[in-house]
């Protein structure tokens, strides 16, 4: 199972991985174009400052989901093969439970589209958007390290 | 420390920032809070936007790209994107010049001035100094005033179209300094022509030296330093007059509640001049009055504050930091506006309250904003008409809103290069003699000139004011310009009596032997060219060496932010000035070659050179040390007394 990984001495804050994001969950899949769409694809990803550091923050996909547990309507489920919080937009009611729950701060509302946004791995595609994105090479794609 | 604290030193802007945030009124500090994190390529410098064949970025860890599509390197990307700030910064200051030399030229009806003819709002009012400077330019002075007026404007003016030779100014600087500058090829030779071959060079695929590229930046910096800002203080103190010592007073708390407040905020004084005296028409005193006001008052923002300090002694609200907070406070009828340094945020804060904000300038304008255009030849009933608004405004004010801040601190300002003259030779014998003698025995250990804005990324006023303080504790004297006058005159250093307080000894006994503060307000950001003509008599003087660079000084910009800041430490880097700059480095550290040769090369070349530094005692040892190395090479005696 492959995950997303960071080398936060890379990151310079560019917030290039964002754009990408963006891009990637647009209808258009063009970034000028996905400006002018009607729900603005909001990126999944975020890179917060503090103590001097940046940190790209996107859903970390946990096994054991807090925001799992907390939506009342069903719509999350961990897909064990897939290795990834589904979120399933027709169930979702819009309470924003898993938005306060979760300890990342990873899940963010899109008021507007009444649905929450979180990070896919880019299921459509081979890898996630953000990767090729980073000119650093500050975003990590490889199999999960599990502790022994 | 609490968030406050962090965020400033000074209590009236801690007090009016708590003020924002009851109100929900976001500030410059809570937008750099949502700017974060910001781009590390373009704080690194190596993020290029020239052509469209980019963006490109070079990876500064080396894995990624490590050229742009056209194959420019980081320290080409770096060099030019720093080359194109310091065209800017000149181009502001340099800009500024020629708006008052075209004033001076529309005094004498010059035919320069299309169709607006006379300007007879303004006359001569340094007379001296008109004469002087004209003799300056060759021109025979046994003519009437009016005729040496057209020909001294022209000659003005026409160093800004200059195409060959070099701008007259540069034969100010001593005869070694010019020499350096002939053997590099950086002596200026017109304003616009630096600025705009400067711009050419570092567009796509002309320029790839980086050492080039700065070499010319300097140049350019050179035609500001030498050229545009010292243009634009000779020619304002021949028209507006020139400053000598005044009394005022500074911080927020010179807003009064029971009167009409008018700010004036910009850079350019040919306005606020007249503002000044509009201010006191009894026909708007009348008017403020019958609207239940006192009077009219007004206080000045940034470095226009600081013109109108110098020639009327008119209160300064502020700094660069304050614009915003001035509002806050609810007391401001009219904040007007002119060129640079005005935050767009303006408009949304003065939103929030009654405040009107009026822009003057056809060069800066918001959308929605009331604009009454400045018209030289018309130039008083202009500011009697925007006077006039804030007055009619004072009945919309809300008297439940309104909170000054009680600190407002004393100040002596106006000094320029002349007034030190006569203070520290007297009137009759006018002379640098005793400032130089007080250098060669050690009473006084150096000089130092710190200027430059505020930085939210920093703690407002901290770094100046402890910056300062470190230095005349070490028998430094201090010569300010700027914001960073403004920070140190609201702590209390700008008074004679800051002397005995924060000076060393030997810096003391002169400060008492004339009476002056230890710390000197030369005037606005364009009047650092004072400083320069200033460290030019020293050495005409003799025994300090022969060239600026020997000079026992240095000079800091500790919370920098606006490129004028850029092109204002490479003049004095270019005139062999050591120049530390605070807080963030020169967007340039992407490159290692060209922050080395900031940092390192250019002594040799130019004896003047950069550094960085984010620590105020630290940047006060580093140019203490410089002085000392300095004293050294010229075989003087160390400071006569420890510290």
């Amino acid at each position: 199972m492959k995950q997303l990984y960071y080398d936060i001495k890379k990151c310079l804050g560019c917030k290039s991985c964002e754009i990408a994001c963006s891009i990637a969950h647009s209808a258009s899949g063009e970034l000028l174009k996905s400006l002018r769409e009607e729900f603005l694809s909001l990126p999944r990803k975020r890179v917060l400052f503090s103590n001097n550091k940046n940190y790209p923050v996107s859903c970390r996909h946990c096994k054991d989901a807090k925001c799992v547990d907390a939506c009342m309507a069903a719509a999350l489920v961990y897909d064990k093969e897939k290795g990834i919080v589904i979120h399933d937009d027709k169930r979702c009611i819009g309470c924003w439970m898993c938005v306060m729950v979760c300890p990342y701060g990873a899940i963010r509302p899109n008021k507007k589209a009444k649905i929450p946004v979180r990070c896919d791995k880019c299921q459509d595609k081979d890898e996630p958007s953000c990767i090729k994105a980073c000119p650093t090479g500050a975003i990590i794609w490889q199999e999960e390290l599990v502790n022994k | 420390m609490s968030g406050m604290e962090k965020k400033s030193i000074d209590l009236a802007t801690q007090e009016m920032l708590k003020k924002a945030q009851d109100e929900n009124i976001e500030t410059s500090w809570d937008r750099l809070e949502s700017q974060q994190p910001q781009c590390g390529f373009g704080q690194l410098g190596v993020c290029c936007t020239v052509c469209a064949m980019g963006p490109c970025r070079i990876d500064p860890f080396g894995e990624g790209a490590q050229a742009g599509v056209c194959g420019a390197s980081a320290d080409t990307i770096a060099a030019r994107n720093l080359a194109r700030k310091i065209a800017v910064g000149a181009s502001a200051h340099s800009d500024h010049g020629r708006d008052v030399a075209h004033t001076l030229s529309l005094i004498a009806g010059h035919p320069h001035a299309k169709g607006a003819g006379h300007s007879h709002d303004y006359g001569i009012s340094d007379k001296e100094k008109f004469k002087n400077l004209a003799q300056e330019f060759g021109i025979d002075i046994n003519k009437p005033e009016e005729q040496i007026a057209k020909e001294l404007s022209q000659k003005l003016l026409g160093e800004f179209g200059k195409q060959e030779g070099q701008l007259e100014f540069c034969k100010r600087a001593p005869k070694k300094r010019q020499e350096i500058w002939k053997k590099l090829g950086i002596t200026p030779r017109g304003i616009d022509r630096e600025v705009v071959e400067l711009l050419h060079t570092t567009t796509m695929g002309v320029d790839n030296d980086y050492k080039n590229i700065i070499n010319n930046g300097m140049r350019c910096a050179l035609s500001d330093g030498w050229g545009g800002s010292m243009i634009a203080t000779d020619a304002q103190d021949i028209i507006l007059g020139s400053p000598e010592p005044v009394r005022g007073k500074v911080n927020l708390g010179v807003l009064k509640e029971n009167y009409v407040n008018i700010v004036v905020h910009g850079h350019e004084p040919v306005l606020s001049e007249m503002a000044v005296k509009a201010a006191q028409d009894p026909e708007l005193i009348k008017l403020a009055k019958s609207k239940g006001a006192e009077g009219i008052n007004l206080a000045g923002i940034c470095c226009t504050a600081n013109e109108v300090l110098m020639r009327h002694g008119i209160p300064v609200a502020g700094n660069f930091l304050q614009q915003e907070l001035a509002i806050v406070t609810g007391a401001v009828e009219v904040m007007m506006v002119d060129v640079q340094c005005v935050m767009p945020a303006l408009q949304e804060i003065a939103a929030c309250f009654h405040t009107k904000l009026v822009t003057t300038s056809s060069k800066a304008r918001f959308p929605g904003v009331a604009h009454i255009e400045f018209q030289t030849n018309d130039a008083y009933n202009v500011a009697k008409q925007i006077i006039k608004l804030g007055v009619e405004n004072f009945s919309n004010r809300n008297k439940e809103r309104v909170n000054i801040p009680k600190q407002e601190m004393d100040l002596v300002a106006g000094f320029t290069k002349e007034v030190v003259f006569q203070i520290l030779g007297g009137k009759y014998r006018s002379t640098y003699r005793p400032l130089n003698e007080a250098i060669i025995s050690g009473r006084l250990r150096g000089l130092a000139g710190v200027v430059g804005c505020n930085n939210p990324k920093q703690t407002h006023d901290y770094f100046h004011t402890t910056l300062v303080k470190e230095l005349i504790k070490n028998d430094v004297l201090v010569l300010q310009t700027g914001c960073s006058a403004i920070a140190c005159a609201k702590q209390g250093l700008l008074i004679p009596e800051a002397a005995k307080i924060y000076a060393g000894k030997g810096l003391q006994e002169i400060c008492e032997a004339v009476g002056i503060p230890p710390v000197l307000h030369l005037g606005s950001c364009v009047d650092n060219s004072r400083i320069l003509t200033a460290a030019s008599h020293i050495i005409e003087e003799g025994g300090l060496g022969e060239d600026l660079s020997d000079i026992p000084a240095a000079g800091c910009a500790p919370e920098w932010m606006s490129e004028k800041a850029i092109t204002i430490g490479f003049y004095f880097v270019a005139s062999g000035v050591y120049t530390v700059f605070g807080s963030s480095p020169f967007a340039t550290l992407g490159s290692k070659n060209l922050t080395d040769y900031l940092t390192q090369g250019l002594e040799d070349v130019v004896g003047g050179r950069f550094e960085f530094c984010d620590d105020p005692m630290k940047m006060a040892e580093l140019m203490i040390n410089h002085i000392d190395k300095k004293r050294e090479a010229l075989k003087l005696p160390p400071a006569m007394y420890k510290s």
